[in-house]
């Protein structure tokens, strides 16, 4: 299905899509939608001080199901479902082609490195399965470069945005997952271990071409 | 078609009844610890066990083939690569690098061989236990037993099993199948719903699993990268019991049991590789090998000889 979603949005005209989404991308779309480029980069690499994830190279039908979640309200955030919700279903569906098909900016690919925390490490490589939790690369494959259009990737995202959503989704304001699955993740981990790992996938650097077949 | 599920059925209750011994108390959840020297009752709850953290491999030299072992275990494709002919992993079907209770642990193998089996007749040491799932799960080839490839996944084996009773069943060994039986019959079409809601979002709507960098994340559940026909997975009693203690990923044990023996019959009745002991034609290895309802190999579903289209 998501799939679907992703080819369909392959088949919009280049042209048009195109231009409209670079547009609303920098000046925004005038209707409330904010340029977003202004939070997200001009590179659409995002922002590790402030916590404003990548979207370049992004799943397309991922990034689509995600703003149709915050027009929805199935993903709740304060900042996002606004401008989310000021987007027609062209735009949006046009600007996640458009920030999937961006290049994977340069400055991500080789990240500060991150002070060595074997928990971090422990979590994302092997997991715990005494509490049913699967290692993260298992679904975020190995580096957490991400899979397909369910698996988004981690690395590249700033370690503040992988720790707010972990929060997000033990607290029930992000609730958009299928089978319930990074709920069930992030109820097993202790504050501790959502800072221990996020930092470790914040680290890890970003191969060109991570995300996809 | 229509009449074999309940041609299963009847036999199912049979098969069970031939083996009364029920070793395995809840389908998901392992027995509560039990002491060893308590006085024998009629079904005493098998003793509990939990194996060594990884960090306690010892160092020096059957450390380095403990971890080797380790390697083979969760990387076999790249590790031994010339007897494996698909892009499973041991760990894929023995999660947690084999250390998980109702996922068929090595801690839960180890001490129960050697061993009479049925499918070849004989007595098999637990290096040729390993050898069969070469064969058949990996659709590759028995790597000899004195190979380092045997020997090291042998050590891991042996270090992962250090202090559990030897040749006795413990809790969380196998795959929960006992007392596992449909409400109602496995029914193909149900379980291609299941598999549509529960599974196609990681094993793919057509089976074959997601790759990165042409590695599996995802593992290939039929066709030709998947286990063969010779292989347990493909009988629904092994499947099912596996899905419902550890399939989706991370959501073992909740599944109904109906969706379980549905979805592992929805899986079971796909094409794989040939059973490597092909006896020239499909009705013929079914006679020899398969003759149990549990197996749906030389069996018609949805039209289609299984077995017929098997790749090599
Ligand atoms: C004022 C800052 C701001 C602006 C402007 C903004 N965003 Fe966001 N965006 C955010 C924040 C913060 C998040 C994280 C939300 C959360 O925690 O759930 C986010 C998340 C997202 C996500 C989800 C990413 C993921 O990996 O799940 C998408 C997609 C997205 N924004 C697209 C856009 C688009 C398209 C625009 C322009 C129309 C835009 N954003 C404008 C701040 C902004
Ligand atoms: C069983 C599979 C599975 C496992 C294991 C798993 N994840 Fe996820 N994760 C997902 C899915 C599916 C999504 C997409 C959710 C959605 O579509 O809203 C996701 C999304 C995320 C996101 C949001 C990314 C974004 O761009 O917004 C973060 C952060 C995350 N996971 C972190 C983790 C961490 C850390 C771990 C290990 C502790 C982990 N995940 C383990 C399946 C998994
Ligand atoms: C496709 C899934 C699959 C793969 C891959 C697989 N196995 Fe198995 N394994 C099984 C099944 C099914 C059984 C049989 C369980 C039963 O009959 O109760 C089994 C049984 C075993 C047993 C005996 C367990 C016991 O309790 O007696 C061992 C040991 C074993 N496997 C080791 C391995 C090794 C080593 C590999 C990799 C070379 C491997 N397996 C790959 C599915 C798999
Ligand atoms: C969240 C992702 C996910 C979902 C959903 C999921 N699986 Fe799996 N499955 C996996 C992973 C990952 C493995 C390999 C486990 C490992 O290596 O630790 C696996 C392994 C398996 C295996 C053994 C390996 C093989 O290739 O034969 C079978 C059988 C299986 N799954 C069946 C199912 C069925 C049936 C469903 C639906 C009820 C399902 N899975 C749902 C991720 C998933």
């Amino acid at each position: 299905m998501l799939r679907t979603l992703g080819l369909l949005a392959l088949l919009i005209p280049l042209g048009a899509g195109a231009t409209d989404a670079a547009s609303i991308a920098q000046q925004g779309n005038g209707k409330g939608a904010a340029p977003c480029m202004a939070c997200h980069g001009p590179d659409g690499g995002g922002n590790s001080a402030t916590g404003f994830p990548r979207l370049a190279g992004l799943d397309a039908a991922y990034l689509k199901q995600q703003l149709d979640d915050f027009a929805s309200g199935a993903r709740a955030n304060p900042v996002m479902q606004p401008n989310a919700s000021a987007l027609s279903e062209d735009e949006r569906a046009a600007l996640a082609k458009y920030y999937s098909a961006l290049p994977l900016p340069a400055r991500l690919a080789t990240p500060p490195a991150a002070k060595p925390d074997a928990d971090g490490e422990r979590l994302a490589a092997r997991g715990d399965w005494s509490r049913d939790l699967p290692a993260c690369v298992q679904c975020h494959a190995p580096g957490g470069v991400g899979v397909g259009a369910n698996f988004p990737p981690l690395a590249g995202q700033p370690a503040a945005y992988i720790a707010s959503q972990l929060r997000a989704w033990q607290q029930g304001t992000r609730h958009n997952d299928p089978l319930q699955l990074m709920q069930h993740v992030a109820k097993q981990l202790t504050p501790q271990e959502i800072d221990a790992v996020a930092g470790w996938f914040a680290a890890q650097p970003l191969p060109a071409r991570g995300n996809g077949p | 078609m229509k009449r074999l599920p309940v041609a299963l059925l009847a036999t199912l209750t049979l098969a069970a009844c031939s083996h009364p011994a029920a070793e395995t108390p809840g389908a998901t959840k392992p027995a509560p610890a039990a002491s060893v020297a308590s006085a024998p009752v009629k079904h005493p709850a098998a003793p509990a066990f939990a194996p060594p953290a990884d960090s306690d491999i010892p160092a020096g030299p059957l450390g380095d083939e403990i971890r080797l072992g380790r390697a083979i275990f969760t990387d076999t494709p790249a590790q031994a690569h010339d007897y494996v002919g698909n892009g499973l992993s041991c760990s894929n079907c023995h999660l947690d690098a084999g250390r998980l209770a109702n996922s068929a642990p090595l801690w839960g193998a180890w001490g129960m061989y050697p061993q009479y089996r049925k499918k070849n007749g004989h007595v098999n040491s637990f290096g040729e236990r390993l050898q069969g799932c070469f064969r058949y799960s990996m659709n590759g080839k028995a790597p000899p037993l004195d190979s380092d490839i045997i020997v090291a996944l042998e050590s891991y084996a042996w270090w992962m099993s250090k202090g559990a009773p030897n040749g006795v069943k413990l809790a969380g060994a196998g795959y929960p199948k006992q007392d596992f039986k449909p409400p109602q019959p496995p029914d193909y079409a149900r379980g291609a719903v299941v598999y549509a809601k529960d599974c196609a979002l990681c094993h793919g709507a057509d089976g074959q699993g997601q790759q990165v960098n042409d590695r599996n994340v995802f593992p290939p559940l039929w066709g030709p990268q998947s286990f063969n026909w010779g292989a347990g997975m493909h009988e629904l009693d092994n499947a099912a019991a596996f899905i419902k203690a550890n399939m989706p990923l991370s959501r073992g044990g909740t599944l109904s049991d109906q969706d379980a023996w549905d979805v592992a019959m929805y899986m079971d009745a796909h094409e794989r590789p040939q059973d490597p002991r092909y006896a020239g034609d499909v009705a013929a290895t079914r006679a020899k090998y398969h003759d149990t309802p549990m197996s749906l190999y030389g069996t018609t579903v949805n039209g289609h000889l299984l077995g017929s289209e098997a790749s090599k």
